[in-house]
């Protein structure tokens, strides 16, 4: 039983370890490029909850309605600014 | 079995040595195949590792003593339930065990991120696998699981009594997935700096690990907790014990690291504050699983001990000096983005918050070590739990104030008028309880100031969620329970912390009423007599005993006990029972009657739990009348007892225990009861599970907003993602 165990096992390893290597090729600059695309995402995520937040704490009486709406002014301005970014740079 | 298991050890060794290497080398080359090559050498290490423990786990379901681990750690009298368990009981068990967590998370992680992260990915996968590295090179060269016992004994050892209890299945895995797990964001910290991709992204992705580890930690404490109260026999859930201060430390900077790294995400500031407290995180964790495998430290947990530490040592010595390397290096790439705009704001009570929490890390480390310091020092000395609440105890109380605070101030700035808005009713709470706790007569200040605190944070909570339902309501014209479901759905993060909080309140005022307000007593009582404690009266009713077999017709133990009346004015409230359980020794010399009295004893504890106070209770018997029988049942044993069969004797054995354990039920001794009554202690456990409902709705995700590419109506696009999401 152990025996069949570590050749399955085994099997499993090397399979896993050496099917990916008949790929091989220098992608430095697509990842260059996809990991600015996903910072970009990133960010527009966080301005997103920034935008929420604003918004969620205003509701809830913990900012005055003209200051949420100059925070929410200028939040949505870099949003807009950080979706023509990701738009330049080609999200997939 | 062991040339198996030995072998798969060795498998996953190559593996992870060579995931470190591909990782490394692919991305210097920018080669996608040894990249993803070595993230799949994670894959095949958790494939050998899984089928390593199972092996193992196999040999001790069947008792095979030709294994030493289970011949030591296990018996054919521990139950299954306990045999499944019994693995982590051993020191090479444990590093086994942590390294399969560590190669099952880190294979999630990775295949979760595989199209993701893919400059910072191959740099966390060497380090993830260099963790991998460290820990099997122990596994195969000084401490394997796999070693053989020739010849092999017909017994085993069996495992520790006081590890024969449900929430050790559960703890020692919950505490290596939280540690292993905090591995993770430690393994993406380092691959931000070296890659300097140091923004919001590797904190997006790796949030959910680190709440994840936060949980499994948090739960994993708890658990702990609940052992040391219902199975230690001493009356307390924390004791400051250097190894459950391991599993605190890295769980308060993790808290420390979830609040702040908001702050990066929102404002980009406190970049190096951040990734120094992941990395210290990481390191916390690994210095968690050292304190529990060197034995530098007196603990309670002095079946981890063992001589592990050099390697352990050296692994935390490069790990410091290479995290600290990191920040330097990166320090300019690590400068905020922007400054604080008010005083007055969420990021500054965050801030505050952060440093309470790392001053209590700092101070329990301080005090954890300080036996090893001042034996450096030429005087060594312990610190005992007084020193550690007098420290522990002002910034909780601290902590609890700003838990409440922070949640009642909007991010950026908050104006005079809306701090009126946001702090006039949680005051209002806090002053009410304050008048009501004065005209009490409450005896301790510093509780007296948490509860106080206490009321407030909880009315600033319970008002966060009525000003939010009610403008949820106002926008959607919702009905209350859906208004309340949308407003959570639409905000996990922050309601779902917000109930966080409310269960770290409720479990705070736990531990502050059951420390002040505790009363404790140690008496002796005969059967028929009586004693007060608080505002029960206690008589012990009757003596209780049992000879107990295994499964398999072989004696496991003996249980003495008792059973006590509960009495509050007049009236009877309750009956609760609790034993000593007595395990037999394996020394030879010892005779076969009072072997079973010179072995593992463990208390099981008698427990009237209730909302506002616990009763509890552990009997110690006294042996002393039972002594002459114990002696007549050995000399009995040394006369005939060579000429019968070995299940002759375990009957002949069984008939005498029982013989001894009726005589105890008939004419009991005087038996040692520690009595306490301890208000609030079933809050603690509340609490722990608030906090746990809590984490799991933030850590759920959320809806993701669209990634299709719109070229027109960016404001459109906006507001629909934003209304989406």
């Amino acid at each position: 039983m152990s025996v069949i165990v570590v050749l399955a096992v085994l099997a499993i390893v090397v399979w896993l370890v050496i099917a990916p290597l008949r790929h091989g090729h220098d992608e430095r600059a697509e990842l260059r490029a996809a990991s600015e695309r996903e910072e970009l995402e990133a960010r527009k995520e966080a301005k997103y909850r920034e935008i929420r937040d604003a918004e969620l704490d205003y509701r809830t009486g913990k900012l005055s309605e003209a200051d949420w709406r100059a925070l929410d002014r200028s939040l949505r301005a870099e949003a807009i600014l950080l979706l023509r970014r990701i738009d330049d740079a080609g999200v997939s | 079995m062991l040339v198996a298991g030995r072998f798969l050890l060795i498998v996953a060794l190559v593996v992870a040595l060579y995931g470190v290497g591909a990782s490394l080398y692919g991305a210097r080359r920018g080669n996608r195949g040894l990249v993803d090559s070595g993230r799949r050498a994670v894959y095949a290490m958790a494939v050998s590792l899984v089928a390593a423990f199972a092996l193992l786990e196999a040999a001790f379901l069947r008792s095979d003593f030709s294994s030493e681990l289970v011949a030591t750690h296990s018996s054919t009298t521990t139950p299954t339930f306990y045999r499944v368990t019994a693995i982590w009981s051993s020191q090479a068990g444990s590093l086994l065990l942590w390294a399969m967590l560590l190669s099952v998370w880190s294979s999630l992680v990775l295949f979760l991120s595989r199209k993701r992260l893919r400059e910072i990915a191959p740099y966390a996968t060497a380090v993830l696998c260099g963790f991998a590295v460290f820990f099997l090179g122990l596994l195969v060269f000084l401490a394997s699981p796999f070693e053989g016992l020739n010849p092999v004994p017909a017994e085993g050892t069996g495992l520790n009594p006081l590890l024969r209890h449900p929430s050790m299945m559960i703890h020692p895995p919950m505490l290596y997935s939280g540690y292993t797990l905090f591995a993770i964001p430690f393994a993406f910290a380092v691959g931000a700096l070296i890659t300097k991709r140091l923004n919001a992204d590797w904190i997006r992705s790796t949030r959910p690990f680190t709440l994840a580890a936060w949980g499994f930690l948090g739960v994993g404490v708890m658990l702990g907790a609940r052992w040391s109260y219902t199975e230690l026999g001493w009356g307390g859930y924390w004791a400051w014990d250097p190894v459950e201060n391991a599993s605190l430390m890295p769980w308060l900077t993790g808290t420390a690291f979830l609040h702040s790294v908001m702050i990066q995400e929102k404002r980009g500031m406190l970049k190096i504050w951040n990734v120094s407290l992941v990395l210290a995180t990481g390191i916390l964790a690994i210095l968690g699983t050292f304190l529990v495998r060197s034995g530098i430290l007196q603990s309670i947990h002095a079946f981890g001990a063992s001589t592990l530490g050099t390697p352990f040592l050296v692994l935390i010595g490069v790990l410091i000096a290479g995290s600290a390397a990191l920040v330097i290096w990166r320090a300019d790439d690590l400068r905020s983005e922007s400054r604080l705009d008010s005083v007055f704001s969420r990021e500054s009570v965050f801030l505050l918050n952060n440093l309470v929490l790392v001053a209590m890390c700092t101070v329990i480390f301080w005090f954890t070590f300080w036996p090893l310091i001042s034996e450096a020092l030429g005087d060594e000395r312990s610190v005992g739990p007084p020193t550690f609440n007098s420290w522990i105890g002002p910034l909780a109380i601290l902590l609890v104030l700003l838990t409440g605070l922070g949640p009642a101030l909007a991010w950026r700035r908050a104006t005079a008028a809306n701090l009126r808005r946001s702090l006039t009713i949680p005051v209002v709470a806090g002053a009410i309880t304050a008048v009501a706790l004065v005209a009490t007569g409450i005896g301790d200040a510093k509780a007296g100031l948490l509860f106080v605190f206490a009321a407030f944070s909880v009315a600033v909570i319970v008002q966060e969620y009525v000003r939010g339902v009610t403008a949820r309501r106002a926008m959607a014209h919702e009905a209350v329970p859906v208004a309340m479901v949308s407003l959570v759905r639409r905000n996990r993060r922050r309601y779902g912390g917000y109930l966080v909080h409310l269960g770290i309140i409720v479990l705070f005022v736990g531990i502050a009423a059951s420390s002040a307000f505790q009363q404790a007593t140690d008496v002796q009582l005969r059967t028929g007599q009586s004693t007060r404690i608080g505002d029960y009266a206690v008589t012990y009713a009757k003596a209780t005993s049992r000879v107990v077999a295994a499964s398999n017709g072989r004696l496991e133990r003996i249980d003495l006990g008792a059973v006590l009346q509960l009495r509050k004015d007049g009236r009877l409230v309750d009956t609760i029972a609790t034993k000593r359980s007595y395990f037999p020794s394996a020394d030879p010399s010892l005779g076969p009657v009072s072997s079973f009295f010179e072995g593992e004893a463990t208390s099981e504890v008698g427990l009237r739990a209730g909302g506002l106070r616990d009763v509890w209770t552990v009997v110690s018997p006294s042996l002393e009348e039972l002594r002459p029988l114990i002696t007549k049942g050995d000399a009995v044993f040394a006369g005939p007892g060579a000429k019968i069969s070995a299940q002759q004797r375990e009957e002949f054995l069984a008939a005498t225990l029982k013989g001894l354990t009726d005589s105890y039920t008939r004419d009991p001794p005087a038996a040692t009861f520690r009595l306490i009554v301890s208000p609030l202690v079933t809050w603690i456990w509340l609490g722990a599970i608030v906090v746990l409902v809590g984490g799991l709705i933030a850590i759920w995700p959320g809806p993701r907003s669209s990634q299709r590419m719109v070229s027109a109506g960016y404001a459109a696009r906006l507001a629909r993602e934003l209304g989406r999401a």
